[in-house]
């Protein structure tokens, strides 16, 4: 028995990676598009936080009866009223907005006595009010947060490596988000601020990726000045691929402790970051590197060439 | 080759030390925390109202009514100077007086306006207008600008605005007000170590943690509580008024809980104000033994309501709070001594929190609930529990994996590393205070797998190093240095990524970012720097002829 079991793993691997890069290609540019149909059919299922509105989850100390509750807040005059059970037949959620113009922490308030008169004993382990503005702030600066994150990351690889590797990554970053907007909307996740913190972090990983494959590509680059693009890349994906599988496995069984008992507030969160992590380490081999090939980076010895027979043109 | 210097072995060791004695604290009772000597750290690291349960209140601060309330004074004011009438206390002889009409506030409030009859009195008039403003007071003293800007417009009418300057300096002194005026309200009440911050600039924040309950909470913050005494106005039946035939100056006001007279039709100049009371108690009726609220003007205030209270005998006055009738007695006698009682359908507590809201004074402007998360304590225990049962799965996973893969001294050292980067960033997030959020522990747990990601890269290009052809040592040595370039550039992103959320979350998401981004730092000290002395210590004593991994 061989162990660590790293061994198993063989150490010179030569998967013909970019020979794939065409059909996985197609197969990412099908899926975004399918992501995108998605997201502006089907939509995305916005939480309060960026929709406005009042949650408040009630707990009794019996069984409730969920037709009845359903019924008497619905008769109080509220908007978009939506009981849910959760997680325990004592436990109920309830959706709304307030009335036109009402003040909303008054509305929350009435709700609150009328729970309580339909039956007594009941906490109330969440309130959450979120106005009409305070949303369509949340929601304002969510994207700016994301478009910042993604400007600031590309300038950063541009400024480290080339502008077409920075060209890459931002292609790749689209694709991660656009997959993963797409995966919220076909499940219909709850999407909310912490969905906001799941992309950044999926950027990040994202790019942690991408980053170290990209690394590696400059470095072959330099050593194999007359090694063909798409070889460069194979050997350097290659020579990565038990660290890129390393980290996504750890990643992934860090994220599985929370999925299972992390509760429901976190498993949106954890479902979406396990999603992201495997979608970006596809996008790190299969889409950064393979943009290279479409827009070459310029390799410093052909520059260097190029500029000597200009040079020694009369 | 793999000599390491000796600063790096002595921060590897003060650092992880360090890390040790502040992270310590949190993992010990309150009452060993208690007994230990002040010169140990016994800060523990905040935790979010998620996890300990609490309310979190945004208010916007409504200052549109300060504004409005500035430019209806003006439109009082400018009447007396267009007529030409001494200001009190003025000297001189009057000036000639200009004809107008049509004077008001338009419906939103924020314009006054005012027609003249004779358009060639209108510099003169704009002028007199222009002499009512006072100046702005900017955070660094006079601003040499003034609140009112009057313009003529077409139709021979001139209209008054505020100034921006002078709308921003109002709302500033409304919200540092109300923040005193809700200070004061809370620390009536003994309620847990509240926060109340400003926030943007028309917004306030009150951060309530424990077991309060947010409704009352609610009441205490936002209600205004503008008291005032005010004439009952008797010259038209309550039918008529009811039936929309109210005289100028009056206004009809609801009386809850008084069902035989729904509202009341009162004056609008108000005889005194909650601004003149020096103190409000809860008590008794003596006559009926209800709750009520008993209080006592100061001095300017006991001498205006003496004044107003002899000449108006056998009328009737209200009692008005945020424009709610609390009630309306009839004057018997005049009342010279300034103590009253305000009676009305009070129960106990309903007349303390009165007397609390009276004693602490009215806000300067009414406040709009526009952000309400209450969590209970329960819930936020359960929160934590679940994190740290998580935190152990998958920390028993990664440490599984990481032996299974590298094996028990690489696996190893790897898994230490893990290990004192948790404290550290337990230890850094005690230190300066950051606040430990259920994202939070999502951003931990996060950092637990991607952290070992440094360990990953440094190992796998050892192994390659040696692969290579090169000598064990050297295929240390190379490991690390080449390593390292990757390693700081893929942190880097992650820290951009982490800052930037930092900047723009609120609330839990913000603890999700701190946790994200000291634990990248934290994890390029335990990666690069433990990692490179432990590898190093490891190669002195065995002095291997392959790398075990």
């Amino acid at each position: 028995m061989k162990w660590p079991f790293i061994k198993l793993i063989p150490k010179n691997t030569k998967f013909g990676f970019v020979r794939f890069s065409m059909p996985a290609a197609i197969v990412s540019v099908v899926l975004c598009i399918a992501s995108l149909v998605s997201c502006f059919t089907l939509g995305l299922n916005f939480g309060i936080d960026f929709r406005g509105g009042t949650v408040v989850e009630a707990v009794w100390d019996k069984p409730i009866n969920l037709a009845q509750v359903r019924e008497r807040v619905g008769n109080m005059n509220l908007r978009d009223v939506g009981v849910q059970d959760f997680q325990e037949p004592n436990q109920a959620m309830i959706r709304f907005l307030p009335p036109e113009g009402a003040d909303a922490s008054a509305t929350v308030d009435a709700v609150k006595a009328e729970l309580r008169a339909i039956m007594p004993g009941v906490k109330f382990p969440r309130v959450e009010v979120v106005g009409p503005k305070v949303s369509e702030e949340l929601g304002v600066n969510g994207a700016l947060a994301l478009g910042i994150a993604i400007l600031l990351v590309v300038l950063y690889i541009w400024t480290r490596f080339e502008l077409q590797m920075g060209f890459g990554s931002i292609v790749a970053l689209a694709h991660d988000i656009i997959l993963t907007l797409g995966f919220m909307s076909i499940t219909q996740l709850d999407f909310s601020l912490t969905t906001i913190a799941a992309l950044l972090t999926i950027i990040g990983y994202s790019m942690n990726d991408t980053v170290v494959v990209f690394d590696r590509m400059r470095e072959n680059m330099r050593k194999y000045k007359k090694m063909p693009l798409g070889a460069i890349i194979d050997l350097s994906t290659n020579e990565t691929l038990s660290r890129t599988i390393i980290t996504a496995l750890t990643t992934f069984l860090a994220l599985l402790g929370l999925t299972v008992v992390g509760g429901e507030t976190m498993q949106v969160f954890t479902v979406t970051m396990l999603f992201g992590v495997f979608i970006g380490t596809y996008s790190s081999i299969y889409v950064a590197a393979p943009v290279l090939i479409l827009w070459p980076p310029k390799r410093g010895a052909e520059k260097a060439a190029a500029r000597t027979e200009a040079d020694a043109r009369p | 080759m793999l000599h390491v210097a000796r600063w790096r072995v002595l921060a590897v060791i003060i650092v992880s030390l360090l890390g040790l004695i502040y992270a310590l604290p949190n993992a010990l009772p309150q009452s060993v925390r208690d007994s230990m000597p002040s010169f140990l750290p016994s800060k523990t690291v905040n935790l979010g109202l998620d996890l300990q349960g609490g309310s979190y209140l945004m208010f916007e601060v409504e200052s549109q009514v300060v504004y409005k309330a500035r430019l209806e004074a003006v439109a009082d004011d400018l009447s007396r100077e267009l007529r030409g009438q001494r200001r009190p206390g003025e000297l001189g002889s009057a000036k000639t007086p200009i004809l107008f009409a049509g004077r008001g506030l338009t419906p939103d409030g924020q314009v006054a306006r005012v027609t003249i009859q004779n358009p060639a009195d209108i510099p003169e008039a704009i002028k007199r207008i222009e002499s009512l403003a006072s100046p702005v007071i900017g955070l660094t003293g006079p601003t040499g600008r003034t609140d009112l800007d009057v313009k003529a417009v077409p139709g021979n009418v001139i209209e008054i605005r505020l100034t921006e300057e002078a709308k921003t300096s109002m709302t500033r002194r409304a919200v540092s007000q109300s923040i005193e005026v809700i200070r004061r309200r809370i620390d009536e009440t003994g309620t847990k170590e509240p926060a109340i911050t400003r926030q943007g600039v028309d917004r306030i924040v009150v951060q309530a943690p424990g077991e309060s309950d947010p409704e009352k909470l609610k009441r205490l913050v936002g209600q205004t509580a503008r008291l005032t005494f005010q004439m009952v106005d008797e010259t038209v039946s309550p039918a008529e008024a009811a039936a929309g035939r109210i005289p100028p100056g009056s206004i009809l006001l609801e009386q809850p809980g008084e069902p035989r007279e729904p509202q009341v039709l009162v004056r609008r100049r108000a005889l005194v104000t909650g601004d003149n009371l020096t103190k409000a108690d809860p008590g008794f009726d003596q006559q009926t033994g209800e709750p009520a609220v008993t209080f006592q003007f100061d001095g300017a205030g006991a001498r205006a309501f003496a004044r107003a209270s002899t000449e108006n005998v056998g009328k009737r006055f209200a009692i008005v709070l945020d424009d709610k009738v609390l009630s309306a007695p009839t004057i018997r006698e005049p009342i010279l001594g300034g103590n009253g009682q305000i009676s009305g359908s009070f129960t106990i507590e309903s007349a303390n929190e009165l007397a609390t809201l009276l004693r602490a004074g009215a806000l300067p402007a009414p406040l709009k609930v526009m952000e309400q998360r209450t969590v209970g304590p329960e819930l936020g225990r359960d929160s934590i529990n679940a994190g740290a049962t998580a935190g152990i799965i998958a920390m028993f996973l990664i440490v599984a994996f990481m032996i299974l893969a590298y094996g028990l001294i690489f696996g190893g050292i790897a898994i230490l590393a893990l290990a004192v980067n948790l404290i550290l960033i337990l230890a850094a997030m005690t230190m300066v205070g950051a606040t430990l959020t259920l994202p939070g522990i999502a951003g931990l747990i996060l950092t637990i797998g991607a952290a070992v990601d440094a360990n990953v890269l440094i190992y796998e290009r050892m192994r390659e190093e040696e692969l290579a052809g090169r000598s064990t040592a050297l295929a240390i040595d190379a490991g690390f240095k080449r390593a390292i370039v990757t390693v700081m550039d893929a942190n880097v992103t992650a820290l951009l990524t982490a800052l930037i959320l930092f900047y723009f979350g609120a609330g839990p998401v913000r603890g999700f970012a701190w946790t994200l981004s000291i634990g990248v730092i934290t994890s390029l000290f335990t990666a690069i720097l433990m990692t490179q002395v432990l590898v190093a210590a490891w190669y002195r004593q065995t002095k291997p002829k392959r790398l075990p991994i």
